[in-house]
């Protein structure tokens, strides 16, 4: 793996909330995203997980400037993206692209899938004439696992699967350098899940692509990534390499995420030590001082409510944000 | 053990526009007391459907042929009101999404009291009571206070321990759990499993788990039921299904599931092609066109359920 791509600094999202009650028509900022960093290379996959509402789909948006940026930086390929607009933001979304979780809904019901696929194209390509669209249309649908004939088929007469090999097909056809995963497979069958894994990894080793594949399922992720960033309540947990993440995570975080992931069989299932989450996530709007995990922390003192953790290096590829880390779990 | 549950012969068809659909196809199953049942599937296996009708809640273009016996009573062909006074009483049901099914203008509170004070004819003050002792049970901190709130004002996770303690409060003999914690969050959904175990073996209820999910299986079930197309392809003690399935559908669906365990670098095992639609299903067995062992046979001829497994092949050569 060689140069790097994209270089995300504190990168923060901030959502204003109109408030009601006693101070309506005020409003108070949700911080969906606040201060992530993180560095991504070519033909690199970095897994991003945690629970509903940690963010994790707010920054894949982000990155891809789909969101307004409230501070920090997103330097794609030497630009910084939040400084960009028009024109200028426009090239440099060509390398950009995004397969979306609902693999009907993020397909228009009334274009056929070649139109679907081509559209990308037309908007970057106006100069391309149609036999020229249509060839690479058809060498697209082939590579993920489309058959061309199905060309003038509308969204509705695809399975799961297949419409979202269509997104696949949409989002590959421009030779992107970096496609963005929300959820990919999170809305497919079992069986199904499997084949679309593996068709985004075989891409990733046709094209050299890099990804952002954002998942709240720890096992594919650990499948297909080769760094995981651990996200809650819009804050880093951790941030590692798959090996050292998933073998000896050291967020009390990461620990009860992973723990909590149910093992296909029961003798393993039945004999793993489980370290159960107490309470619900907090409300954003009110995030918990010092460190936001503490409310649910089986290792919280003093200290966490009152400082945020700094980022500690564990070693060269990693990081978390814990007070408490070099101690042995109670 | 008695059977709390014995469902024989069920079959479930659909009247839609072109036609009929059979959603669910020959299936029998029991469950007894204390007991949990696990049953597997992907969308369309009919899964969810073998209970809609157990509980007598089929759309009213279902119909149910087969018998349905709960303690020797077939539920089929009781009356409305007769089932009326076994559901949401000694055989209740959780689903998967605990906001559609909880009812958004009652508070949490007036929705448990209600099952109370119908099916145990409790006054109000007693209903209460029951009702905090059981979200106290299914470990809901506050309990008195989340009595007062709606259902909108809970967390996912809550609401579902909601849902869990109303199909506990009149002390059920059946629960079944249809997808309970595909909405949910992975920690979540470790707490939740947590509370339906501890109900199973206190309350020695008979718990069906309906899920794709072959973890959650794996850490719950005693037995599993394994479904495609509408039937059971196989079935058998949830360690045999896990260690030496015998059915090349189960065999495939738990080498495709990525596990946490265990790290391949490689392509994940598949299951060519699609899952087969219920309006033109395959000849023969419903599989085949997707089975990596498939003979001449099984394109014409439907293998039984025979010895827990639905497939002609003598076994299964794990190595292969």
């Amino acid at each position: 793996m060689s140069e790097t791509l994209l270089r995300v600094r504190d990168l923060k999202v901030h959502f204003p909330v109109r408030i009601g009650g006693v101070f309506a028509g005020r409003y108070q900022m949700l911080k969906a995203v606040d201060g992530v960093s993180f560095d991504l290379k070519a033909g690199e996959t970095l897994g991003i997980v945690g629970e509903s509402g940690c963010g994790k789909s707010t920054l894949g948006r982000a990155v891809l400037r789909l969101l307004p940026t409230t501070a920090g930086h997103v330097v794609w390929l030497g630009a910084d993206m939040t400084e960009l607009d028009g024109a200028a933001l426009k090239a440099r979304r060509e390398n950009m692209q995004i397969v979306f979780q609902d693999p009907l809904a993020s397909l228009d019901p009334r274009m056929t899938a070649g139109n679907i696929i081509a559209e990308p194209l037309h908007n970057y390509h106006p100069e391309l004439g149609k036999a020229e669209i249509a060839a690479r249309v058809s060498e697209m649908m082939t590579q993920v696992g489309l058959q061309p004939s199905m060309l003038n088929r509308y969204p509705h007469e695809f399975s799961g699967g297949q419409c979202q090999r269509i997104g696949i097909a949409r989002a590959m056809i421009l030779k992107p350098k970096l496609i963005v995963c929300d959820e990919p497979v999170s809305a497919l069958d079992v069986s199904i899940r499997a084949q679309v894994v593996n068709l985004l990894m075989d891409l990733q080793k046709a094209f050299g692509l890099s990804m952002l594949f954002i998942s709240h399922d720890l096992a594919v992720v650990r499948h297909i990534s080769h760094r995981v960033l651990v996200l809650y309540l819009g804050r880093m947990m951790e941030l590692s390499g798959r090996e050292s993440l998933y073998r000896a995570p050291r967020h009390p975080y990461t620990q009860a995420l992973i723990s909590a992931v149910p093992i296909p069989d029961p003798d393993k299932e039945r004999a793993k030590p489980k370290v159960l989450l107490s309470g619900d996530l907090p409300s954003p709007l009110t995030p918990p001082s010092g460190c936001v995990f503490r409310t649910r922390c089986r290792k919280a003192t003093e200290i966490c409510a009152r400082v945020a953790p700094a980022a500690e290096l564990i070693d060269a590829d990693h990081t978390v944000w814990c007070h408490h880390w070099r101690e042995e779990s109670p | 053990m008695a059977n709390v549950l014995d469902i024989r012969n069920l079959n479930v068809h659909f009247s839609v526009r072109d036609g009929d659909v059979q959603a669910v196809s020959d299936v029998s199953l029991s469950v007894a007391k204390g007991e949990c049942l696990g049953i597997v599937g992907e969308s369309g296996s009919g899964k969810s459907q073998t209970f809609m009708a157990a509980m007598g809640l089929l759309a009213t273009n279902g119909r149910a042929t087969g018998e349905v016996n709960f303690h020797g009573q077939n539920v089929l062909t009781l009356s409305e009101s007769a089932r009326n006074t076994l559901r949401g009483n000694r055989m209740t049901m959780v689903f998967q999404d605990p906001m559609t099914s909880l009812t958004p203008h009652m508070r949490v509170g007036a929705q448990l009291t209600e099952v109370l004070q119908r099916h145990r004819g409790l006054d109000r003050t007693q209903a209460h009571q029951q009702a905090v002792a059981m979200l106290a049970r299914v470990h809901i901190p506050e309990a008195d206070r989340r009595m007062a709130m709606y259902p909108h004002e809970l967390s996912g996770g809550l609401r579902q321990r909601v849902m869990i303690a109303m199909a506990l409060l009149c002390g059920p003999e059946l629960l079944i759990a249809d997808e309970p914690t595909t909405a949910l969050d992975v920690t979540v959904q470790a707490q939740i499993l947590d509370v339906i175990r501890e109900m199973k073996d206190t309350l020695n209820t008979a718990v069906v788990l309906i899920t794709h999910d072959l973890g959650v299986i794996a850490g719950l079930a005693d037995h599993v039921a394994v479904m495609y197309a509408g039937r059971i392809v196989e079935t058998g003690a949830a360690r045999d299904i896990f260690m030496v399935p015998k059915h090349p559908y189960t065999q495939s669906l738990l080498a495709c599931t990525p596990r946490l365990d265990e790290v391949k670098r490689t392509s994940l095992t598949t299951i060519a092609g699609q899952p087969p639609n219920l309006e033109h299903l395959p000849t023969g067995c419903a599989f085949h066109p997707r089975c990596p062992y498939v003979m001449a046979r099984c394109r014409t001829e439907r293998p039984p359920l025979i010895g827990g497994k639905a497939c002609f092949l003598d076994q299964l050569s794990l190595a292969s």
